[in-house]
């Protein structure tokens, strides 16, 4: 081990989260590669190794031959303060070695909030921030994930981003990678070529010209590169590598736990919901697949826990059937089954029961609005009604704690349904009174306001978001309307979500308010800990960038996004017709009763498998 | 029903596993055995396993013991392999075997101390540590469980040590109790940093190397 880490490690919190060295962390001869790559997470190991893509892609890229994926994850405070006294640069947890080095240094970036930590961390590596000032093959600077269907605030210090699901793109891009290094391409020709793979943006080989009011007036692709980059999905689910034998750590960490992905993409359509839409379309793993993949992980894991992970899990379509087959497995190795979301109207006690065995402590729904009219703008296709039938099940089986998750500052919103959430809480209640199995245990009910972001590639990309001021009123209405005594009421700070809307829909010219912010102290500001408002104002007063343009604006319909180049699949018209029959309070009906013709089905030849 | 006992090693990163991250390690690693670890009576069961001298974080060992109880009538062997398999790295287990000797037999730790110097092993250090370690009485401020500071006097606590100086560092072999109260070996560094601050290491390793009972013989 490293001398100078040895000598830090007594002084930070968490040292286990520094040194590697878990089961099935993947060790390689170096001088037996040719190929190293540094996978980086701009958050810290507990967030990261929770993460499903990155063990995917970390297992995927270790099976090349002649290529060794090392992870490398963002310190904590007190260990960067420790690694940078001592001079010490970011290192990769396998083979403990700088990565300043590495041939390909890959972000996976989740959340916009995470943006700060890139710039940090290939600092703390001495890696050039800007992609300009690395002339350079190696480190090629890459970065993929949800946060980059809009990679334009990034686009100054990313070389290439990966769009969509990375298991064969990432492969095409090393191999690519190889080739110009034996054949001592240069950089710019090196990136010439992977702009002509599907699913590589090379932020560099497009120009983005400005009108005078700040918006977009032009996107020029040049040197070959494409017009249009649409992402990559794995069409056959049966057929996509799944991490079985996946690192566990030696610490804990967010989801210490089993994950099997049953399938990807989501049937239902919110209009506010970014992943519903870029994970389209919907392609499900089969069923006796998912159950190998579930008994095998738990068998070369240990783990006792196993949750069935998807973006609606309840609509897989044999949900039960596959409880079933896990059932002997599960009861015989004491494995417990949980799933991640529920939604209010295909909730049945009859699945709760398989799952739960024993335990039942909490329940958790996303309403997300607190009036019909305003779930039928944003699609939840989720009634008072269900969430109460659900609600009632759930206390006459013997729960006593039910979670509500809403949003405030959805477009149309008005009092009456902020005042609403108050309502559904009170009835909820009122279901718990009526139907609770033992009143003597009490109840909790939970109720969560997040304050709405707008997305980009959603139908609501072209709202803006609430004034903070607007919000906090807002907040302060619902506060005043739960009277309601055990009924606990926790809403967003406004600080957070106001900076992701800025984030979420900027253009390049937010590179330079990034960086300014970062050189001020930002870092891991998706942690309240490192957050602070009062440093992006500074960094926007600096750049002199008006931060509402970005959050608070409405867009019109014929402005060009930042990221239009960007295709998830759906088209925009799509997102467009869904925001005008939002504005109508029309709902769309999911994908399996019947296709709504968002595109996404020409990524997989024309049928989706719903 | 067997009451089973596991001499390990924890080294290397492995040193840096908390207590409670160790136990939840072991419990993943106890289903590849194919052994079923007993569970306690009640509505939250939990695995009867612990571990029998909680290692502080950041030190190795040579001689780490973990008791547990498994359903099944077995005298251990072939456990240690099998759980080899599934090990991270630095933590190894050496046997597996019924346990027998009740843990309040154990009595003494012995340890391996390297007091580093970066810039050299001041001048006549050796000598006052000896010194000091020779003396009647050594007292040290230790925080209680309450969290605030107390005089503890560890003279007593400390069965012998041998001191002995190597380039750039200087050596000890210290046996300590074990319990009851027992002595962290760490701490003889808090000492040498209160009386002798000028002969103050730059860092402190330690690596347990024997568990001993009451007549100075290996307990296991």
């Amino acid at each position: 081990m490293d001398k100078r880490l040895e000598r830090i490690l007594p002084r930070v919190q968490k040292p286990a989260r520094y040194v590697g060295g878990e089961y099935h962390a993947v060790m390689k001869d170096k001088d037996e590669v040719d190929t190293r790559i540094a996978f980086c997470f701009p958050d810290t190991y507990e967030i990261g190794m929770s993460n499903l893509g990155m063990r995917i892609l970390y297992g995927v890229m270790n099976e090349m031959p002649g290529v060794w994926c090392e992870r490398v994850f963002a310190p904590w405070g007190d260990m960067e303060e420790e690694m940078r006294k001592a001079g010490m640069p970011l290192f990769a947890l396998e083979s403990g070695e700088p990565i300043t080095n590495h041939d390909i240094v890959a972000f996976s970036v989740g959340y916009e909030m995470a943006f700060p930590a890139i710039l940090n961390m290939l600092d703390l590596a001495n890696i050039p921030l800007h992609s300009a000032e690395r002339t350079e093959l190696t480190p090629l600077v890459i970065a993929g994930g949800t946060a980059m269907y809009n990679a334009e605030p990034v686009a100054d210090f990313i070389d290439i981003v990966s769009l969509g699901e990375g298991e064969d793109i990432t492969v095409e891009l090393v191999e690519l990678h190889r080739q110009a290094r034996r054949e001592g391409w240069s950089k710019h020709e090196f990136l010439c070529k992977a702009a002509q793979l599907d699913g590589l943006y090379v932020p560099s080989l497009y120009e983005v010209t400005y009108h005078e009011d700040g918006t977009v007036k032009e996107i020029v692709p040049h040197d070959g590169a494409p017009k249009t980059v649409t992402k990559r999905i794995v069409r056959d689910m049966d057929k996509s590598y799944f991490p079985v034998k996946t690192i566990v750590p030696s610490t804990e960490i967010v989801q210490d736990r089993v994950m099997l992905e049953l399938f990807r993409g989501c049937i239902r359509g919110c209009r506010f919901c970014q992943a519903g839409y870029v994970y389209r379309p919907v392609r499900n793993r089969s069923r006796d697949l998912c159950a190998q993949y579930g008994m095998d992980s738990c068998n070369d894991s240990g783990y006792q826990e196993m949750t069935l992970s998807s973006l609606s899990t309840s609509d897989y379509p044999e949900l039960t059937a596959l409880c079933d087959d896990l059932e002997d497995f599960c009861a015989d190795r004491h494995v417990n089954l949980s799933l991640p979301s529920l939604r209010a109207d295909n909730f049945s006690m009859n699945l709760m029961q398989r799952l739960a065995k024993g335990r039942k402590s909490g329940l958790t729904f996303a309403p997300e609005a607190g009036t019909q009219r305003l779930r039928d703008v944003i699609n939840k296709n989720v009634t008072l009604d269900d969430l109460l039938t659900s609600c009632k099940t759930a206390f006459a089986g013997g729960y006593n704690a039910v979670k509500l998750y809403f949003m405030l500052g959805l477009p149309t919103e008005t009092d009456e349904d902020v005042l609403g959430i108050a309502d559904v809480a009170a009835r909820v209640m009122h279901a718990w009174r009526e139907s609770a199995a033992n009143k003597n245990r009490g109840v909790r009910i939970t109720v969560s306001t997040s304050y709405f972001v707008p997305k980009p590639h959603t139908a609501f990309q072209w709202e803006p978001q609430i004034s903070r001021e607007e919000y906090e009123r807002r907040v302060k209405l619902l506060r005043e309307a739960m009277t309601t005594k055990t009924v606990t009421y926790n809403w967003h700070d406004g600080e957070t979500s106001f900076i992701e809307a800025v984030l979420a829909r900027g253009d390049r010219r937010l590179g330079k308010v990034l960086e300014t912010a970062w050189r001020m102290g930002s870092k891991l500001d998706a942690w309240e800990e490192y957050f602070s408002l009062q440093r992006w104002m500074d960094a926007f007063a600096e750049c002199g960038i008006d931060p509402h343009f970005y959050a608070n604006r409405v867009r019109e319909k014929d402005e060009i996004m930042p990221w239009s180049m960007i295709s998830s699949g759906v088209t925009e018209s799509y997102l467009w017709r869904e925001r005008e029959r939002a504005y109508e309070s029309v709902t769309t009906p999911d994908c399996r009763t019947h296709c709504n013709g968002c595109g996404a089905n020409r990524l997989v030849g024309g049928k989706c498998d719903v | 029903m067997s009451k089973l006992r596991l001499l390990f090693v924890k080294e290397a990163q492995a040193s840096y596993i908390s207590h409670l991250d160790l136990l939840r390690t072991f419990q993943r690693a106890f289903p590849r055995t194919e052994l079923e670890i007993k569970h306690s009576q009640g509505y939250h069961p939990h695995p009867i396993i612990s571990i029998v001298l909680p290692l502080p974080v950041g030190q190795s060992s040579e001689c780490e013991l973990l008791d547990f109880e498994v359903t099944q009538e077995t005298d251990g062997r072939g456990i240690a392999e099998k759980l080899n398999e599934g090990m991270p790295a630095g933590l190894r287990v050496l046997s597996c075997y019924e346990a027998k000797r009740p843990v309040k037999e154990l009595a003494y730790l012995q340890a391996a101390l390297e007091l580093e110097y970066d810039n050299g092993v001041p001048e006549g250090a050796l000598a006052q540590i000896q010194a000091l370690f020779s003396r009647e009485e050594i007292v040290i401020q230790k925080r209680t469980k309450r969290k605030d500071l107390a005089d503890v006097d560890i003279a007593p606590m400390i069965r012998e040590v041998k001191w002995a100086e190597e380039e750039g560092k200087i050596c000890a072999q210290v046996t300590v109790l074990a319990q009851n109260p027992g002595l962290n070996p760490q701490l003889l560094g808090k000492a040498i940093e209160r009386y002798l601050p000028m002969c103050q290491p730059d860092f402190i390793r330690v690596r347990r190397q024997r568990l001993l009972d009451a007549n100075g013989e290996d307990f296991r």
